[in-house]
């Protein structure tokens, strides 16, 4: 008989007041009673909506179905046939717009909490003692991976399991892209993603950091003479992009990915750190996104008092997960909508201390399909702020195509890939945000999973 | 990790290191920058490229103790390693179909000016070079300066050594004399580029600078070393660091430049104060 419960398991969560002011994981996971009272929920409905909103396909009822009965390692098992990254995804994923939006008891009630699952059943799996993972058969084939972010490590998971040589290259000096630089501790452990690193290791996938491709190697040398019969590019999201309102360049604007990048990689968030961030008392951010969300619960972290997001368009058009927004409001996050930066004001030192901005409406539905932001004529108003954080969006990143003859990209700069991933070079591949331009972790895996496919089905015709 | 193959003191507070990294020494050009960081969990900081030898596979950097990065770099010797050393970052110094160029060098700015200067030589380009410094101790590279060099000035601030003034006198004098030069190009102090510029573009003489702001990723990821060049927002690392010296805005570049001033200043007293403690 199924659990009736109209409302999902809650997820245990640190208190707001004490989370915003450390860095350690916000959400604390399902016990096992709990998570096998939240998968007894599972209808197991004859149509697997479900499977359908989820970018790889997880057989979801099926590994629900093991944790209700305890099975936790068939669940495991289940679901690392489709994602290379589940602890990862469990945690990040947009669920409520995936597989949890199909999900039958959504219609009347709360979905079963997939994600939450997923990420127990990844967690408990991480728990046990390691298990020695088979190295498969090496087949004599070579794939160069560029970029280790959720696409670069799916591809090259997927394809290390077939057998296949494969070498990521990573700009930074720590695999793990996004994850790593992006992606806050307190939302996505650090030590979960060296988890999943260290996994690819053991299957022999090895991984250069510090390899800018397209200036210490370009794609045609791996190719050429490095051996490598097949390339996929998952180089991400690339350079930040500013309002190019006055003020931008004062001291204590950051792009997101600066702010995050200090944070996260460089841990300007612990005592003493080597690499230095401003601890500002009031901080704007702008931008409603999932990297706004983060950036702003950062800033809350790292002392101030005060944090705003201010967002052009109102709740309803937020881009970032509820869940993110929910957090952020339980942890003090002052929500500015509606409202839109028109200059930065600074001292005579050039550091932050305001931010003008005007009131907007909503107009008639743009090309997006919202409704457009439109100023309100004369409502301009100043907020006392330090620092401003641009979370805005990113445009990609033209080393690779520069470097790469014959790669061709949109005129916004993504690499045109087919539904396969295939560029228009012969065995290059590409996938993530360089193809898409800024989106979800768990559509770069998509990508990654599905080129990774094409990749393997490219060299056995070749070698055929 | 990369090896220390060669360490040698240039002066009190310069000194020069060459770098095992043949990926990198095989594809530095002038006026490319490396991001090195001394271990874990330390800073990232660009350096431009002092030199390369793509045969030994070593890449030189020469670099000033300011902070508490560089006082850590410079505590290691030859044979140590450095954790991370990644490159070659930015776009080269543009040196094709010159005849004449001045490259004007100041302090710990002429150890990335030098290989500009070598590589114009070679390509057979009349090279003048006026470098200066705050005094004669601190005088750096002076003979190999003078081997690719068809006019050499050396100044010094106080007069110690070589000529008494600021780059920008002579400089002065040679265009007023009649020297022509398709450029001038000037890697420095932000200060002493400003006024540079300010003594060529009277003149209308193209004159590039190197500009080396904060950065951490280095490959235009964060945005933190933007500038403003001609009204609008550049990235240094990948758009330069070689830029328009007539475009670029210098006292913008001057204040964010200093924005970590305090956290540094605290940062290298504790370094500095920790080798203290090692050495008693």
């Amino acid at each position: 008989m199924p659990n009736m419960s109209p409302k999902k398991a809650e997820m245990p969560t640190q208190d707001p007041n004490v989370r915003n002011k450390n860095f350690l994981e916000v959400a604390m996971g399902y016990t096992e009673e709990v998570a096998i009272e939240e998968a007894q929920r599972c209808l197991h409905c004859k149509t697997r909506p479900c499977v359908s909103g989820c970018p790889v396909h997880i057989a979801i009822p099926d590994f629900i179905k093991e944790v209700a009965n305890g099975n936790f390692a068939a669940a495991y098992d289940i679901i690392s046939e489709s994602s290379s990254l589940p602890a990862v995804c469990g945690r990040v994923c947009p669920q409520e717009t995936q597989c949890e939006a199909k999900c039958v008891r959504g219609i009347k009630t709360e979905p079963v909490g997939i994600g939450r699952l997923e990420r127990f059943v990844a967690d408990w799996h991480n728990s046990q003692p390691d298990a020695k993972i088979k190295k498969p058969e090496p087949n004599g084939h070579k794939v160069a991976v560029i970029g280790s972010g959720p696409a670069g490590l799916t591809c090259a998971g997927d394809l290390a399991k077939k057998g296949y040589d494969v070498t990521v290259f990573e700009a930074l000096h720590l695999a793990g892209g996004v994850l790593v630089y992006g992606i806050p501790e307190f939302r996505l452990p650090k030590s979960i993603v060296q988890k999943e690193v260290d996994t690819l290791k053991e299957l022999g996938v090895k991984i250069e950091t510090n390899m800018v491709i397209g200036r210490v190697l370009s794609i045609d040398e791996l190719m050429d003479n490095y051996g490598f019969e097949s390339v996929f590019i998952g180089s991400g999201a690339g350079l930040p992009r500013f309002m190019n309102i006055p003020g931008e360049n004062l001291c204590g604007v950051y792009s997101a990915n600066e702010f995050l990048t200090r944070t996260n990689l460089m841990k300007a968030y612990k005592d003493d750190p080597s690499t230095p961030i401003m601890h500002a008392k009031k901080v704007a951010v702008v931008g409603g996104g999932n990297v706004a969300m983060d950036a702003a619960r950062c800033a809350k972290r790292l002392g101030a008092d005060e944090v705003y997001i201010v967002y052009r368009r109102s709740e309803e058009e937020l881009p970032a997960r509820k869940e993110e927004v929910e957090h952020a409001k339980e942890e003090g996050i002052i929500f500015k909508l509606l409202n839109n930066p028109v200059e930065i004001l600074g001292n005579e030192d050039e550091f932050v201390t305001g931010m003008k901005c005007i009131k907007m409406e909503l107009g008639e539905p743009d090309a997006s399909g919202r409704r457009r932001p439109v100023p309100v004529e004369g409502s301009e108003f100043v907020i006392d702020v330090d620092a401003v954080i641009i979370s805005i969006g990113t445009s990609p990143n033209p080393l690779i195509k520069s470097t790469t003859k014959g790669l061709d990209t949109q005129k916004w700069g993504g690499i045109i890939a087919d539904e396969n991933g295939l560029t228009s070079r012969e065995g290059v591949y590409a996938g993530g945000d360089a193809v898409t331009g800024a989106a979800t972790v768990i559509l770069a895996m998509g990508a990654g999973k599905t080129a990774a496919a094409a990749i393997d089905e490219y060299i056995q015709n070749k070698n055929k | 990790m990369y090896k220390i193959v060669k360490k040698k003191v240039l002066n009190p507070t310069v000194t020069l290191m060459e770098i095992d990294a043949p990926l990198i020494a095989k594809k530095a050009e002038p006026g490319q920058f490396i991001i090195l960081r001394v271990d874990e969990d330390g800073e990232r900081i660009p350096l431009t490229v002092a030199g390369y030898d793509r045969e030994a596979g070593t890449v030189r950097i020469i670099f000033q103790i300011v902070g508490a990065t560089t006082e850590k770099l410079n505590h290691l010797e030859e044979g140590d390693n450095i954790h991370d050393f990644v490159g070659p970052l930015g776009v080269p110094t543009h040196t094709e179909g010159l005849k004449k160029v001045c490259v004007v060098g100041g302090g710990v700015g002429c150890a990335i000016a030098l290989p500009v200067a070598e590589k114009l030589h070679k390509l057979g380009c009349e090279v003048h070079s006026i470098i200066g410094f705050r005094n004669k101790d601190l005088v750096i590279l002076e003979d190999e300066f003078k081997a690719c060099s068809d006019k050499f000035i050396l100044m010094t601030d106080d007069g110690s050594y070589g000529e008494k003034g600021v780059v920008t006198a002579p400089l002065e004098k040679l265009i007023n004399d009649g020297e022509k030069y398709d450029l001038v190009i000037t890697i420095g102090p932000l200060i002493m580029m400003k006024f540079v510029v300010k003594t060529t573009k009277p003149h209308n003489i193209p004159t590039t600078v190197s500009m080396n702001p904060i950065m951490i990723d280095g490959t235009g990821m964060c945005g933190g070393c933007r500038l403003t060049v001609d009204g609008q927002t550049k990235f240094a690392c990948v758009d330069g660091p070689d830029f328009d010296g007539f475009k670029v805005d210098f006292d913008e570049a001057m204040k964010r430049g200093a924005m970590y001033k305090n956290f540094e200043r605290h940062a290298y007293e504790e370094t500095c104060n920790l080798f203290k403690k090692e050495v008693e």
